[in-house]
């Protein structure tokens, strides 16, 4: 199993989401970063302060897959977050050592997408 | 003879200044000026972050665009002696407007106070078409649109034209102010076409205590919007602030039971909306109408509007903040009402309840014929405009946020990572510059 984590455009989240749930890759953690790719620097001014802005707001995502489902949410993500403009993100893809749910206790793959469907 | 306190305060001219009228209409035109800040609050509450300045600048810059505007050239086109169709040019550049009195105010005092419901006005129309339309075409837009909807309306109505000549009754604007935003919010939005996440993903309020807020404060200056429209501190004024005080409070009531039925709670943002419909739908009515009345018709008026927003919602015409359904119905139903309720022993004007069902009639031509020119005028306007330069952001800057693109500033930043620039151009010492890889140079 891997880890991956992609650092996205905040207005392109909804659009990645879209498509992993699209692919049925399930869980994952959102938080929003701050980052740098690259793009050019954003001139902002209040009153008599002029800044450059050095960081854009991102959101980084967090995904736990079985080895079948990598190559799945790792597209779905490229896809789904591109403009085609500089500071569209990163997808890195990490091993894991081991991965463990709370819950049940299971455990690896078994603990990651795809999960057996829960009955309510 | 008029049919209209507003022309009758200003026509029967009493050739002198009344200190009382003068001191309550200083105060009026203040609370009228305020509510163009508070409906930035309104509308900046309810869009998301990224766009909430931009949001809330549409508002601000009518206070300057179209205030100035009104002084060189509007007032006169709707208050100076003309046809029936418009005003002259007699008071362009303030030339006549003085310290005489116009009414038993001074006439410069009301250019100012009824300056302020050209801003408001016009700035109404803005929630039609936020978190895309670009900044420099919206400014454009409504000054032409103040320019060729708001004055002749405004001269047709109350500066001696020919709807009040007809005998329409709009105490303070349902017609002049909230018909003519309403459909030209419906036009604009339907000409720019929708926001790029409209009706794909939910688009939320970002901040719920500005709308709230905004509605508050709106309401506060609504005193002087209706109270101030007697043009004088008599008994017109007491009846028209009475009835502001008590339509949106049947309103909001009658919201809040609309909402818990149809959703299971009664929601902030449908209680702020539920308190400016019943604003709205007493405006042209204020005047003219008994307390009780006005219970009744604010608690009508939360009706059609509740379900013009429900239904809008379910289309894919993008007028974001709903100001068809709040201003365009809740000045139409107003509008109509007014013509049911007046009363001769309140407003000096009989409705169909006291038996003169001819003014219900008058009330529908006001009606029609307002959201007939709003609506034509503010296609051709924006079609115009279109021609000469494009009125929305590209898709990519709509995603980014307006805040950023057409302001170049944000309203919640931490400020981290953000460098300081010199008025020599360069950086200041011990900048983080030299961690962030120079442009372009990484992908």
């Amino acid at each position: 199993m891997k880890l991956i984590i992609a650092v996205i455009r905040p207005d392109k989240l909804n659009d990645v989401l879209e498509a992993l749930y699209r692919s049925e890759v399930r869980g994952l953690t959102v938080s929003r970063v701050m980052g740098h790719g690259g793009e050019t620097e954003r001139v902002e001014n209040y009153r008599g302060t002029t800044v450059k802005m050095g960081l854009q707001e991102k959101v980084r995502l967090e995904i736990g897959v079985s080895e079948s489902f990598v190559d799945i949410t790792v597209r779905a993500i490229v896809r789904s977050a591109r403009t085609g403009e500089v500071g569209d993100g990163k997808v890195f893809v990490l091993d894991v050592g081991q991965v463990h749910r709370i819950r049940s206790g299971e455990r690896d793959e078994a603990a990651v997408t795809p999960a057996l469907p829960v009955e309510a | 003879m008029t049919f209209h306190p507003l022309l009758a305060a200003v026509q029967d001219a009493v050739p002198a200044l009344v200190p009382a009228d003068t001191a309550w209409m200083l105060v009026a035109t203040a609370l009228v000026l305020l509510m163009t800040p508070a409906l930035a609050f309104f509308y900046g509450g309810l869009v998301r972050s990224k766009n909430s300045l931009n949001t809330m600048m549409m508002s601000f810059v009518a206070l300057g665009a179209v205030g100035i505007l009104w002084a060189l050239v509007a007032y006169s086109l709707a208050f100076a002696d003309g046809s029936a169709l418009l005003g002259g040019f007699d008071h362009a550049l303030l030339r006549g407007v003085d310290v005489n009195p116009k009414g038993t105010i001074p006439h410069v005092l009301f250019m100012a106070y009824q300056g302020t419901f050209a801003i408001i006005t016009a700035a109404l129309i803005s929630g039609a078409v936020v978190e895309r339309m670009r900044f420099g075409p919206y400014v454009a837009f409504i000054v032409l649109w103040t320019l060729v909807v708001y004055a002749p309306v405004a001269h047709w109505v109350w500066g001696g034209g020919w709807l009040g000549k007809l005998g329409v009754l709009d105490f303070a604007g349902g017609t002049v102010v909230h018909i003519n935003a309403g459909v030209s919010a419906l036009v604009a939005a339907a000409v720019l076409g929708g926001r790029k996440d409209y009706a794909r993903q939910a688009i939320l309020p970002h901040n719920v205590p500005f709308v709230l807020l905004g509605a508050g404060l709106l309401w506060f200056g609504w005193f002087g919007f209706n109270g101030g429209s007697a043009l004088a501190a008599n008994a017109s004024a007491a009846t028209a602030f009475v009835n502001t005080f008590l339509a949106p409070m049947a309103t909001l009531l009658v919201w809040a039971l609309m909402d818990s039925m149809r959703t299971g709670h009664v929601t902030a943002v449908g209680g702020a909306t539920g308190i400016v419909v019943g604003l709205v739908a007493v405006t042209p009515a204020a005047g003219f109408i008994s307390p009780t009345s006005a219970i009744a018709l604010g608690a009508i008026a939360a009706v059609p509007s509740y379900f013009a927003i429900v239904l809008r919602s379910r289309t894919r015409l993008d007028d974001s903040l709903d100001v068809f359904a709040g201003h365009g119905v809740g000045g139409v139903v107003g509008a109509l009402l007014t013509g049911v309720f007046a009363e001769k022993a309140w407003g000096g004007f009989d409705g169909l309840l006291a038996g003169n069902a001819a003014q219900l009639g008058v009330q529908a031509v006001g009606v029609g014929v307002s959201l007939l020119y709003a609506g034509v005028m503010t296609f051709g306007i924006l079609k115009l405009l279109g021609a000469v330069v494009p009125l929305r952001a590209a898709t990519r800057v709509e995603g980014l946020g307006m805040d950023i693109s057409q302001h170049g500033e944000e309203a919640y930043t931490s400020g981290e990572g953000s460098i300081l620039v010199l008025s020599d151009g360069g950086t200041a010492p011990g900048a983080v510059a030299p961690v962030l890889a120079p442009q372009g140079a990484a992908n």
